[in-house]
């Protein structure tokens, strides 16, 4: 079979800002750094936000994170042009406490999948990028096929966020008794 | 349609006890294995617009009127997937070092010196084919705290989109016949000699540029998508 195998991957490092997030890690060189633009005011949907921490296995936030957010726009639509709401954002966490915020806009259901945003993790130690969900606790998620392909019913609770009326915590456990359902997808 | 499943056995474990921090930072449950749907089989868009010409040169995309200390070299390669199609308009982002092996990052405090003309991160689209090229300085090696002696080899940090958000990938590209290669932690975390060997790039000498710069050549494979020939499922799931 003349397939090829995929690039193994690496750890980002210590030092991913320099890459993907030039202004966290010190220094200003992109005219425009890509994943930080907050959402244009055009675009449709309710605003809200998104705070967490990630918590490693010693219960220590992680501070040297960096997440993607991928998600649907307001009418569960994913986009497949420059000009539509991006739908994909970088978000660095505060370097001392490790609290992120995120702002963007409530993602619409997209067929059987309840709302959610799609997370991806990367950092030091963190040897192949973890993906997750964010799901939303005051939205139906009953029928959604991937919390429902969770075994354990208490586990789903690990990609429910909490909060209410466009306020959200978020907090991504790596390890531990509440450890987050991490996807290989 | 969707993607060809992760190999896992060949990407490095969450759990490499030799490279410490990932003790506390693996997952220990299993991961919830499932085909992409929707919201890993779609993923960002970028075009021309989002970045500006000049910024795959970190020779000069950073230089305060100098040229950086270091090797000259330039890094090309292409981006394909795992049925050997390439994947064309796909950002692909680096970082590195300088030529001392010293970041420009407020939490890098090795002794080596910052260099004023060097940044040490470039970003591109590739091309129609798949291709892209960096030009840059070979970054030196450097310590970091694991074991009290440990050297990273000379790298640089390569990101990769795809079309797809479950093809995003994060690596490091080593250069071939460096002696620091076999005794690295995080290498050695790849349990597979030949998953290794497709970090390691190939010096190139004939894109080098004589009199100029040397080339390494790095190709990067991303998960293929198969076709789902007999669908039994609705759209959307
Ligand atoms: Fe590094």
């Amino acid at each position: 079979m003349d397939y090829l195998k995929e690039t193994p991957s690496q750890t980002a490092g210590p030092y991913v800002h320099i890459g993907l997030a030039p202004a966290a890690a010190g220094f200003d060189i992109y005219e425009h750094e890509l994943g930080f633009d907050p959402v244009p005011e055009g675009v449709p949907g309710e605003r809200i936000t998104v705070t967490g921490r990630v918590i490693d296995g010693m219960g220590a936030p992680v501070k040297d994170v960096l997440i993607e957010v991928w998600q649907a726009d307001a009418s569960g639509r994913y986009a497949d042009s420059p000009e539509d709401f991006r739908g994909w954002f970088r978000v660095v966490p505060d370097f001392e406490t490790g609290v992120f915020t995120l702002n963007t806009i409530r993602p619409g259901a997209h067929g059987r999948h309840a709302p959610h945003l799609s997370l991806w993790l990367v950092a030091r130690g963190i040897n192949v990028g973890l993906q997750t969900r964010m799901y939303f606790p005051d939205a139906d998620n009953a029928a959604d096929p991937v919390l429902n392909l969770i075994e354990q019913p208490h586990r789903r609770e690990s990609l429910i966020a909490t909060g209410e009326s466009g306020a959200y915590n978020f907090d991504i456990h790596l390890q531990g008794e509440k450890e987050t359902v991490f996807l290989d997808v | 349609m969707t993607l060809y499943q992760r190999d896992r056995t060949w990407h490095p474990p969450a759990l490499a006890p030799d490279y410490k921090t990932s003790v506390a930072r693996s997952p220990r449950q299993a991961m919830l294995s499932l085909d992409a749907t929707a919201s890993e089989l779609s993923g960002p868009r970028f075009g021309h617009g989002d970045i500006a010409p000049g910024e795959n040169d970190l020779i000069t995309n950073y230089a305060q009127g100098g040229d950086p200390v270091g090797e000259r070299i330039i890094v090309h390669g292409r981006v394909l997937d795992e049925n050997r199609r390439p994947v064309p308009h796909t950002l692909v982002e680096i970082w590195q070092a300088n030529a001392g092996g010293r970041y420009r990052h407020k939490k890098d405090q090795y002794l080596a010196a910052i260099d004023p003309n060097f940044g040490g991160c470039g970003r591109t689209l590739t091309d129609e084919n798949g291709a892209y090229a960096f030009r840059t300085i070979k970054p030196g090696a450097y310590p970091w705290r694991n074991w009290v002696n440990n050297w990273r080899p000379a790298h640089i940090h390569v990101s990769v989109f795809g079309h797809s958000f479950g093809q995003r990938l994060i690596t490091q590209m080593y250069f071939e016949g460096d002696p620091l290669i076999a005794h690295c932690p995080i290498v050695k975390s790849i349990p597979d000699p030949r998953a290794i060997e497709a970090l390691i790039a190939p010096l190139d000498l004939n894109e080098a540029k004589p009199l100029d710069c040397l080339a390494y050549r790095f190709d990067i494979v991303l998960r293929g998508r198969r076709s789902t020939f007999f669908e039994n499922r609705p759209e959307g799931n």
